[in-house]
């Protein structure tokens, strides 16, 4: 049984069934899952979501879905790492990472694709769609082979061969599709509008983005039951970004932590960076982007939480880095060798981030910060190749290594 | 007959032109404007366009020309 009540209108507040559907017809607002708070604060409790498994259905109370009929291949209850090493080259005290490099198909996404396809298989769907360059793929592909949907992804033609496999192995109906990418967007958000199919982040969408509130859940169960004192989240459509908060916000409605007076801070790459470059100018209204940057997948230029995140950076008193391609590669190095996490260009961004705010002292450094990494690097290892030392190559002979070894030392790169 | 939702997205240099007037005058396109926000230097707008597929078609490659920025009403769709 699950405790959501209806969908209703962030903007004029109208209310709808539990159906399919992402916008108002009245005013095109986003529509939002709505719950018996009273209710879920009667049956939750911190021991038993203690109890549950050890994913993200530990947190079904709070979830637009029956969790007995779940799909489950394991999605969240990710570590939460304390930084120390990467804390102290910024100077930060208390930092924490959550590593959701390590999900069933290695990124975050598999956290919004469990509920979505729950929620889609019990709406009576039997096909799961998305279009993507890579992490939605690839979860999308997963859940399906899981639960026995049929699974339609659209990705763009020039897709990388190892992003293409990351689906592929799953066995779902691949869609390469020919057009640049404002083509290739328009065409997706008129297919998703002709076929009664179940697109994830398009008409089941309210359902998809509940899945990352479990990362709010999460880290304030991981830190012994409270809220962090700052967020630092990389923004792409800006759902994320939005419902980790909306996560610590419910914990608190249902009397399992203190009021949150979390600040929330954005991460963007330079080259795709509309809600940045807003929040810079101290405007409310942001402006598409056609993205340039190595960080595809932050790669949304008309991102359709953009308007609430920018809402929630000036309600926090957050704010929002914007990070080069350069300065990327060096936050994904920085990550590995500080704290030993294989990050994908999104983790990039939001350890350069990360440095650019707490440099800037719009981070505190004795703040109880937690930066979200959100994506596994051999996804993305093109991105830095070129940046990495190559192998000590040797003749298998004691005075061979001990000359390649020692110039290495002496280049002080060892 | 058709309709179709989009955004429209007008860059400063755009912000004073009647692009969406023109639209209606220039294609067999009924132009309804359902929300809207824009200031001095940006400025978007929601538009329902009503008529036949291909002369929508048209009336959004026309905009397009002229600058303005043309999206579904939901945001992008293709994620990472």
């Amino acid at each position: 049984m699950s405790f959501a009540k209806n969908l209703r209108c962030r903007e004029c507040h109208r209310e709808y069934a539990l159906e399919a559907r992402h916008v108002c017809d009245f005013c095109f607002g986003p529509v939002e899952v709505t719950y018996d708070y009273d209710a879920i604060r009667k049956s939750v409790s911190r021991d038993r979501i203690e109890r549950g498994p050890a994913s993200l259905w530990r947190y079904r109370d709070y979830l637009p879905c029956d969790p007995d009929a779940a799909i489950d291949i394991g999605a969240g209850f990710t570590p939460l790492i304390r930084a120390k090493n990467l804390g102290k080259v910024l100077g930060l005290n208390n930092l924490y990472i959550k590593n959701d490099t390590v999900n069933p198909t290695w990124s975050f996404k598999d956290r919004v694709v469990a509920v979505a396809a729950s929620r889609a298989r019990e709406l009576g769907y039997d096909k799961l769609a998305c279009a993507s360059t890579g992490n939605l793929a690839n979860s999308v592909s997963a859940h399906a082979a899981s639960a026995g949907m049929e699974a339609v992804v659209f990705i763009p033609h020039d897709l990388e061969l190892g992003k293409v496999l990351g689906s592929s192995i799953y066995g779902p109906t691949l869609v390469k599709v020919r057009g640049n990418y404002d083509a290739v967007n328009r065409l997706c958000a008129e297919l998703a509008g002709s076929y009664n199919w179940a697109f994830v982040n398009v008409n089941v969408r309210p359902y998809y983005s509940e899945g990352s509130k479990t990362l709010g859940f999460e880290v304030a169960e991981q830190l012994g039951w409270r809220a962090p004192d700052h967020c630092v989240v990389p923004i792409a459509s800006g759902s994320l970004f939005v419902k980790i908060r909306k996560g610590l916000q419910e914990l608190w409605k249902t009397g399992l932590i203190d009021e949150p007076k979390t600040r929330m801070s954005g991460a963007q790459a330079a080259g795709c960076s509309p809600v940045a470059t807003a929040w810079q100018e101290g405007s409310m209204n942001f402006r598409p982007q056609r993205p340039n940057t190595i960080a595809k997948s932050l790669a949304i230029g008309n991102p359709a939480d953009g308007y609430y995140s920018l809402v929630q950076l000036k309600e926090t008193g957050g704010a929002c880095g914007s990070v080069t391609d350069d300065e990327i590669v060096a936050g994904m190095k920085l990550l590995a060798e500080t704290e030993g996490i294989f990050a994908e260009t999104a983790g990039g961004v939001t350890v350069a981030s990360l440095k650019q705010l707490a440099e800037q002292g719009r981070i505190h450094p004795d703040e109880l910060t937690v930066a979200f990494i959100t994506g596994a690097g051999f996804k993305t290892v093109e991105a830095v190749a070129e940046a990495l030392n190559p192998p000590l190559e040797i003749d298998a002979t004691i005075e061979s290594f001990e000359a390649a070894y020692g110039a290495r030392l002496a280049q002080g790169v060892a | 007959m058709a309709v179709k939702r989009v955004r429209f997205t007008f860059p400063e240099n755009l912000i004073r032109e009647p692009i969406i007037y023109r639209l209606g005058h220039e294609f067999q396109v009924i132009t309804n404007v359902r929300m809207a926000d824009v200031d001095e230097k940006t400025g978007w707008v929601v538009l329902e366009l009503e008529g036949e597929p291909d002369e929508i078609e048209r009336s959004i490659a026309w905009a397009q020309e002229r600058g303005v920025r043309v999206d579904p009403v939901t945001g992008d769709v293709v994620e990472g």
